[in-house]
């Protein structure tokens, strides 16, 4: 067990956990916006993890090309849910607004599992079997380019919310929602738009996650799951924190999986969410509210 | 007993009584197909009373009932397997930790005023947590399963729920009937009306002197030694227990179904919601036969879609809608009933 080797592993559950951090990030601006918890998170990653499946064995494009069209995809299928079935529910109970996206989640997995049937699928590209050599340190190529592109699509969006018109519009929403009214905005419009951009955040982040890893139909209530601990640890609502805690449970369920066993590595991640839940309930870079 | 029937019209307890009359009956009528069918109803009816308690009167969402279910089967189980302890014994512990863990959860949320959406993720974590450990616990089997020793019974051996699917079948129906007329009770005792006013508003309950932290645990609790309670019939009942079954969070969506679609917070909801989901399902199985069609997923789409049509068109779910149009409430104004 040389230190080289735990270098890997921890870089390696860094990067990861960045386009962890891509997902929770399309959860987290949805929820500090809309104040809708997408329960249907991961399922709407699986959902551009198999266009990727299609496109590639399609017409072969290379995932960090597919990176727009599926984020594209994903950005409308987020905007046309907000409009036709999650408009309605805004003002209704939180475990209503619950249950309606459990119902999307289950039509969901099914409605893959009954197009794609049940079995495991991943895509092979040109350099899945690269890798890097940082002094001894070997680091896979594909994990490496999947961060990167993560990480720019997380810079784009900040950038969009502080410097765009309507992302500073949308932030307002967030900030006051009859404000917002009073002042003009058309927050119907804009909740759909916030909607569609956190969609196409996990667009983009399923597609890099296909880059290193396999897709089942099943698999989409579990990163539904990472998504939530992770953007409870960084803290509901931050977008900061939503990176930060994607590359802390990234790191985490690296660690845990080598040195205990990998399959009882989410048990680390649940850890880290008790012990955030207990002692700072607000997360790790939340702002302290009601 | 009579103040439960107060105010309650007599077509409603005429029609109460041939429906328990029709349930008491129909295993001398129905086929081992169909028997199989009402126990998987009633379970459904009975998990989801348990839950009803914790969301429906208290207010706080559980997305992790699933957890009570496995402890209460894999803790009896494992006592009658390992030890030869009868289950009727076995379930003194089973409750008993299932209570605990219930209260641990509680204690962790409540104490730190985490609610809501939050509670609910930290009750999947929970649940989440003990399906990785028992993955990995071989002492029961680990992933592979756990299994009871099943034999062709010419006898029922009722001490060790050894026996036919008759006698499992009035185990449940009695458990059904008793968990409900516990429900009916609570609503009508000071617990209950606590319940009601920290669901409403738990500022307001505060502000009225209610001890809310406390109400909230008694419960949680409750809740889930009764959840377990039906998790020791599921062990006896299939038999088998896999950890990636039983603790996996679909089980307890499945649980919370019934009451959501039935309407939260009513005595009735569970049992209906169970009635119509169990139906519906079946019917769609065999249609799905006669039409030859085998694709997996079809049921659960199915499923997503009614979720979804009740969800979004009757937000109070199909049971108090359909109580009116039958003339049955009270003549008293009442919520729940």
């Amino acid at each position: 067990m040389t230190t080289e080797v735990i270098l890997k592993i921890a870089i390696s559950g860094v990067l990861t956990g960045l386009v962890y951090g891509l997902m929770a990030l399309g959860l987290s601006v949805i929820f500090g916006v809309v104040r809708v918890v997408n329960f249907a998170h991961g399922e709407m990653m699986t959902i551009a993890m198999y266009l990727v499946i299609v496109l590639f064995s399609a017409l072969g494009l290379d995932p960090l090309i597919m990176l727009v069209p599926i984020s594209a995809v994903l950005f409308a299928l987020g905007y046309l849910m907000q409009r036709a079935i999650i408009n309605p529910f805004i003002n209704r109970p939180e475990h209503s607004q619950f249950m309606l996206l459990v119902a999307v989640a289950i039509v969901m997995v099914n409605g893959l599992l009954l197009i794609f049937g049940p079995d495991s699928q991943g895509i092979t590209t040109a350099y899945s079997f690269d890798s890097f050599d940082l002094g001894g340190v070997i680091i896979d190529a594909g994990k490496v380019y999947a961060a990167i592109a993560a990480l720019l699509v997380a810079v784009a969006l900040f950038a969009f919310f502080r410097l765009t018109l309507t992302g500073k519009a949308i932030r307002a929403c967030a900030d006051n929602y009859h404000g917002a009214l009073v002042v003009g905005l058309n927050v119907k419009q804009l909740y759909a738009l916030t909607f569609g951009i956190g969609a196409a955040c996990v667009g983009a982040a399923g597609t890099m996650l296909m880059i290193v890893t396999d897709v089942t139909p099943a698999i989409g209530p579990a990163y539904t799951l990472l998504a939530f601990v992770i953007v409870i640890t960084g803290g509901l609502g931050s977008m900061p924190g939503a990176i930060v805690g994607g590359i802390l449970i990234g790191l985490t369920e690296a660690l845990g999986g080598f040195f205990f066993t990998p399959s009882a590595k989410t048990m680390f991640s649940f850890a880290i969410l008790v012990l955030v839940l207990l002692f700072r309930p607000q997360g790790i870079m939340g702002r302290k509210t009601a | 007993m009579k103040f439960l029937l107060d105010g309650v019209p007599r077509s409603a307890l005429v029609l109460l009584a041939l429906f328990f009359a029709g349930l008491l009956f129909a295993p001398m009528v129905a086929n081992d197909y169909v028997l199989v069918v009402l126990v998987t109803i009633l379970y459904f009816a009975y998990a989801g009373q348990c839950w009803n308690i914790m969301m429906g009167f208290a207010g706080q969402l559980s997305l992790g009932h699933a957890l009570y279910i496995g402890l209460g089967a894999y803790i009896t189980a494992a006592l009658y397997v390992k030890f030869g302890v009868s289950p009727w014994i076995g379930l003194f512990p089973a409750l008993a930790i299932s209570g605990a863990v219930g209260a641990l959860i509680g204690f962790l949320a409540f104490r730190f005023g985490v609610s809501g959406v939050y509670f609910a993720i930290l009750t999947i974590a929970f649940a989440e947590f003990a399906r990785i450990g028992f993955d990995h616990f071989t002492w029961v089997g680990g992933a592979g399963g756990f299994f009871l020793p099943v034999a062709n019974y010419t006898q029922n051996d009722f001490f060790n729920l050894r026996g036919s699917q008759r006698m499992f079948y009035y185990i449940l129906l009695a458990m059904t009937v008793a968990v409900f007329i516990l429900c009916h009770l609570l609503l009508r005792s000071r617990a209950g009306y606590y319940w009601l006013a920290i669901r409403e508003s738990p500022e307001a309950a505060e502000a009225l002197g209610i001890n809310i932290f406390r109400y909230k645990m008694y419960a949680v609790v409750l809740s889930a030694a009764l959840t377990a309670l039906g998790g020791v019939f599921f062990a006896f009942f299939y038999n088998n227990l896999f950890p990636e079954q039983v603790f996996h969070i679909s089980r307890s969506i499945e649980i919370i179904l019934g009451p959501i679609i039935g309407g939260i917070g009513t005595l009735f909801g569970p049992i209906v919601g169970a009635f119509l989901l169990t139906g519906l399902a079946e019917s769609l199985r065999e249609v799905m036969l006669r039409l030859g069609v085998d694709l997996p997923g079809v049921k659960q789409v199915f499923y997503g879609f009614c979720l979804l049509v009740v969800v979004m068109f009757l937000p109070d779910g199909v049971w108090p809608p359909l109580k009116k149009k039958l003339g049955l409430d009270r003549d008293t104004e009442r919520k729940e009933g």
